[in-house]
């Protein structure tokens, strides 16, 4: 699993200087990789077309047979929310079948003490309380908590949307057969009001999430943006814990 | 008062219809069915001999609207449904008879036609203080409605109170109305859900339960799948008009006038299961959305409480305040946004001034708190 870069001290660069051994560790493999990308764009058309779905763009002219403006909103957020499912899909297959870094987004280790020591650090480095971070090489354990929570809510926000997909699918359809329980619970207003909120608790997430990022990439001890590009882990000091 | 119980064949008999006639009709039944020799007369046999299915027709806490809509059917005409098809043998608003008279036909057609009789019930039974807020013939009318059902072979739920609980059951809901199939547990209940369904479908339910005598197909929420399996959105004759994106953004505009989507001006139609947009209204004139106005969901589960009629998304008043999934949202998402700029801020302004006081040869600055120094 570990490999160091940098190992070769030959080169000297153009001020004379040559780079000094650091730890890497390939985190994230190339599915999980590819899947974080895909889900960005994927979650972007989709709280874009879902805005628009429930607040339609002003009227277009003309007649309505030379006009298709919903039918083409729809079908993205429909196009892409079914992707989401198919990417999330293989990304449960591969948490069976990749790395150990690979099954973090789905496992709480909820009885390891020292991680929630480590969830109650991190608060404090977000709080300003300590100096320094600590070097992880998956997530911490605020941002695992966060990933785990996003994986469980992102889960809600496809069963609820499929449920309102399967409305226009009829009831005879599969996906109302699967997923119709959700108007057992919630009338169909209620279930679109709660997507609807949804998409507003992801644009939160995603405000966050690429705040966190940026700043852990800059304070932290480790790569972070880099590492979800190129799957390595960048160690920025040898420094024990 | 229902003494004597007339068969299919007495009623096509009183019509005017031959013996000669009906035995065509078997005749030709049987052969189109592909039933054999002896199904002819096996159809004229249950036609002579099967009662019509009796029919109790109770009010709860309602309007009559559903009533008013069940008289004006024009398919079948409900004159034909109600002194031909079944044999309605009680209805308060309409039967002729009335006080101990009329109780004394529901006794009577619980003990006569156990288990056999339709019990159809308009309205809803409030639970709150015993019942007491809905008093009918000197007793709640839970009680008789409990009563009624335990001897029924099945229940129709007329309308969104039956179904649903409707206005009276709105929040706060204070007499605690409450829909059929929280009270009766132990019987088919049919949800013919609306306010009121379309006479129609009224019409069409008891149609179909008394010429195949079973309950149609039912989905998730009972309703029969006939009538309630798709939304008003899907066949609604301004769905074009949807999908190219072209809507009414006032109610005086030229789109309202083209007669475009009234989507925007808080149509429920996309979430309203019902058969409104094929079938219409008084004989298929028109429905709702055809003469210009928004669907209001009113075959709908707590229409009431699902905010504004005129308003795509729904109000929340969780927080005091008039709001909805977009204004809680930006304003979250706002919220949040601030918070970052200024987390992000004291960040910036405590690495500035860390910076200056930890001169390290790792080039970043952290590090030097754990002691063991490189």
């Amino acid at each position: 699993m570990t490999t160091e870069i940098a190992r070769v001290q030959g080169a000297l660069d153009s001020a004379g200087e040559r780079a000094r051994s650091l730890q890497t560790v390939y985190v994230y493999e190339a599915p999980v990789r590819l899947w974080h990308w895909v889900n960005a764009l994927l979650i972007l058309a989709l709280c874009v077309t879902g805005y628009f779905i429930g607040t339609p763009p002003p009227s277009v002219p003309g007649e309505a047979s030379a006009n298709f403006q919903m039918g083409y909103i729809r079908f993205v957020h429909f196009a892409a929310g079914q992707l989401l499912i198919v990417f999330f899909l293989m990304r449960v297959y591969w948490a069976l079948v990749g790395n150990k870094y690979s099954r973090q987004l789905f496992l709480l280790p909820i009885t390891n003490k020292t991680w929630w020591w480590g969830m109650l650090y991190e608060f404090k480095w977000y709080a300003f309380l300590v100096k320094d971070p600590k070097k992880y090489i998956g997530h911490n354990p605020l941002a695992h908590m966060a990933m785990f929570s996003f994986m469980v809510f992102l889960v809600l926000m496809m069963v609820s949307g499929m449920a309102l997909y399967s409305e226009g699918q009829g009831i005879d359809s599969w996906q109302y057969r699967m997923f119709g329980f959700m108007f057992s619970i919630f009338t169909s207003q209620t279930l679109h009001t709660l997507h609807h909120l949804g998409m507003w608790a992801i644009v939160v997430f995603v405000i966050i999430h690429i705040y966190a990022a940026v700043r852990e990439d800059i304070l932290s001890r480790q790569s972070m943006i880099s590492s979800m590009v190129s799957g390595e882990r960048l160690f920025r000091d040898d420094l024990p814990d | 008062m229902g003494a004597a119980t007339e068969t299919f064949y007495e009623v096509i008999r009183r019509q005017g219809i031959t013996r000669r006639s009906f035995i065509k009709f078997c005749s030709l039944t049987a052969t189109s069915l592909g039933l054999g020799p002896i199904g002819s007369s096996q159809i004229a046999n249950a036609l002579e001999t099967k009662p019509r299915i009796p029919v109790i027709w109770m009010h709860g806490l309602e309007c009559t609207c559903c009533s008013e809509s069940f008289i004006r059917s024009a398919h079948p005409l409900v004159k034909d449904a109600v002194l031909s098809m079944i044999s309605l043998d009680y209805d308060d608003t309409i039967m002729a008879a009335a006080g101990h008279q009329a109780d004394a036909i529901l006794q009577e057609t619980r003990q006569k036609y156990k288990g056999q009789y339709i019990l159809a019930v308009e309205g809803n039974p409030p639970l709150n203080e015993d019942g007491m807020f809905c008093i009918d013939g000197g007793r709640p009318f839970v009680e008789k409605l409990k009563e009624m059902a335990e001897d029924s072979m099945a229940v129709i739920a007329w309308g969104a109170c039956a179904s649903w609980g409707c206005v009276q059951a709105a929040k706060p809901n204070p007499t605690q109305a409450t829909p059929i199939d929280k009270v009766i547990k132990n019987k088919p209940i049919i949800k013919v859900p609306g306010c009121p369904p379309i006479a129609e479908v009224m019409t069409g339910v008891v149609t179909f339960v008394t010429t195949f005598g079973r309950l149609p197909e039912l989905d998730r929420q009972g309703r029969p799948k006939m009538f309630y399996s798709q939304r008003i959105h899907d066949k609604c004759y301004r769905r074009p008009h949807f999908d190219a994106g072209q809507f009414v953004e006032e109610w005086d505009d030229d789109a309202a006038r083209k007669g475009y989507c009234l989507y925007k001006m808080g149509c429920k139609g996309p979430t309203t299961y019902n058969a409104c947009s094929t079938v219409r209204w008084n004989g298929g004139v028109s429905f709702p959305i055809q003469s210009g106005h928004g669907c209001i969901g009113c075959s709908e589960d707590g229409f009431w409480d699902q905010g504004s009629f005129y308003d795509r998304l729904t109000t929340i008043n969780q927080f005091g305040i008039e709001a909805n999934a977009d204004k809680i949202g930006a304003t979250a998402a706002g919220v949040v946004g601030a918070a970052i700029a200024a987390h992000a801020a004291v960040t910036t302004v405590r690495n500035l001034s860390r910076h200056k006081e930890v001169p390290n040869g790792n080039g970043k600055s952290n590090g030097n708190s754990n002691g063991a120094s490189a």
